[in-house]
């Protein structure tokens, strides 16, 4: 049987300067927090990143950005995130902006072998600046390319040794996607089952988009509820 | 009642039995306030979600059910939960009914501006774009006017836009408007508001329709 098991430890060969790295998560919910500190622990530098957005100030993925390991970030909105906007208006980071659902779809056609994906969001906007459009059916359409990772960070509240994944809940979001988009898929689990465990049925990610399953020892903090957020 | 939950609470009034809605950021968050329980509609969270319900009650937070705001939330019977991908399959293929949105500026043909400020607020797209240009309705609920008392709605946007046409309805606290071929009608008034006033506030001439206007 095949096991993608693999020690915290050795993590640190798959990380190099220069990587563009995917990283689950739509705020706390399925954002890799252990893979993020094991990915900042490696040094790896003039990384670009993909996320939803940058995680919240001095967490996740933007004590990347803090610590200046980011050359460039690919994202969707940053309004939660002063510390990162403040870095970007100052230009210590690149930043590109796309709509959600189109950024979702830049990497589920990365994921799929794709070249790009054709849309006609923002085609009335600034937003079609420096696009290339083209004409379907009569339509102009902004032509966006598929985006893929060196690495993808990925947390999986469920994980077997082969490296099927299941989410949980609204920690799903982008990491289904992400886990088919990049060369080396790396997924944290909270909880790691022997092979033939989980119902064919249930699960989120086959297990051929994974390469290696890390059992999460304990939930720290950062994955915790967030005081500021509680009504 | 403040006049945020004024705008919510007429807000809520837009939804039809079985309509699936998302509400944006800011006033829409507290449409839910004033949904009667029983009444059946879907709401849909971008980060993946549909049949969210209220907030979670204060100590039942669960880390890993947020709304795309990032406060905690409660989903009702029925909900299921999805990928980014398909969550904003859902809104750009024709299956969300309305959109809920705040907004900088919206112009006389339904022009939406509320995304971005160059050089003083760019925090990103987010979900907007998707969500104004394909619901079947967008209904903008804000403010009649800015901090410093510049109307809202203009004839044109002075802002970049996140979608050109897309708006239906614009709720205030001083009225509800309509956008139509022949430009905005009114067709509410708030409570203790006169005709007068919004005339006087609305950066755009506004049609009056003859006889009795209703009262939210």
């Amino acid at each position: 049987m095949i096991d993608k098991t693999c020690q915290w430890e050795r993590l640190d060969r798959y990380f190099a300067d220069g990587q563009t790295v995917m990283i689950g998560g739509f705020g706390v919910p399925g954002t890799p927090f252990l893979l993020i500190d094991a990915l900042l622990n490696s040094g790896a530098s003039g990384l670009t990143l993909v996320k939803n957005e940058a995680n919240e100030d001095h967490m996740g993925i933007s004590k990347l950005i803090e610590t200046g390991r980011a050359r460039k970030l690919i994202t969707s909105h940053l309004g939660l995130n002063a510390t990162v906007i403040g870095m970007m208006n100052r230009g210590e980071i690149e930043v590109a902006f796309y709509p959600q659902g189109i950024l979702a779809e830049k990497i589920r056609a990365g994921g799929a072998g794709l070249i790009g994906i054709l849309t006609d969001i923002g085609i009335d906007t600034i937003l079609k600046t420096e696009k290339q459009i083209i004409e379907v059916h009569g339509r102009p359409a902004i032509v966006e390319p598929a985006l893929r990772g060196d690495i993808s960070l990925i947390h999986a509240a469920v994980a077997d040794t082969m490296g099927n994944l299941i989410y949980e809940k609204s920690a799903r979001n982008f990491n289904p996607l992400m886990a088919t988009a990049a060369s080396r898929v790396i997924a944290e689990a909270e909880r790691v089952v022997p092979a033939g465990e989980l119902d064919p049925d249930h699960i989120h990610t086959p297990a051929a988009f994974v390469d290696h399953v890390v059992p999460i020892p304990r939930l720290t903090e950062e994955y915790g509820v967030l005081a500021h957020h509680v009504v | 009642m403040s006049y945020k939950e004024k705008i919510a609470r007429r807000a809520a009034a837009e939804i039809a039995p079985g309509q699936v809605v998302n509400l944006g950021i800011g006033i829409p968050t507290i449409i839910p306030r004033f949904i009667e329980p029983d009444f059946p509609v879907v709401v849909q969270s971008e980060n993946g979600i549909l049949g969210m319900g209220l907030p979670t009650v204060r100590g039942l937070e669960d880390r890993n059910l947020i709304d795309a705001g990032g406060s905690y939330v409660s989903i009702l019977p029925g909900a299921s939960f999805f990928d980014s991908a398909l969550s904003f399959a859902l809104i750009r293929g024709g299956r969300l009914d309305i959109a809920f949105l705040g907004a900088l500026e919206v112009s006389e043909t339904g022009d939406l501006a509320n995304w971005i400020i160059p050089g003083k607020y760019a925090p990103g797209i987010g979900g907007g774009m998707e969500l104004a240009q394909k619901a079947r309705r967008v209904v903008v609920t804000t403010t009649h006017t800015t901090r410093d008392g510049r109307p809202k709605i203009l004839r044109e946007c002075t802002l970049p836009l996140t979608a050109k046409a897309c708006v239906h309805t614009i709720i205030t606290e001083l009225a509800v408007m309509a956008v139509t071929p022949s430009g905005l009608v009114l067709r509410e008034l708030a409570e203790e508001i006169g005709v007068q006033e919004v005339l006087e506030k609305t950066g755009v001439p506004l049609t009056v329709p003859k006889g009795t206007i209703p009262v939210f």
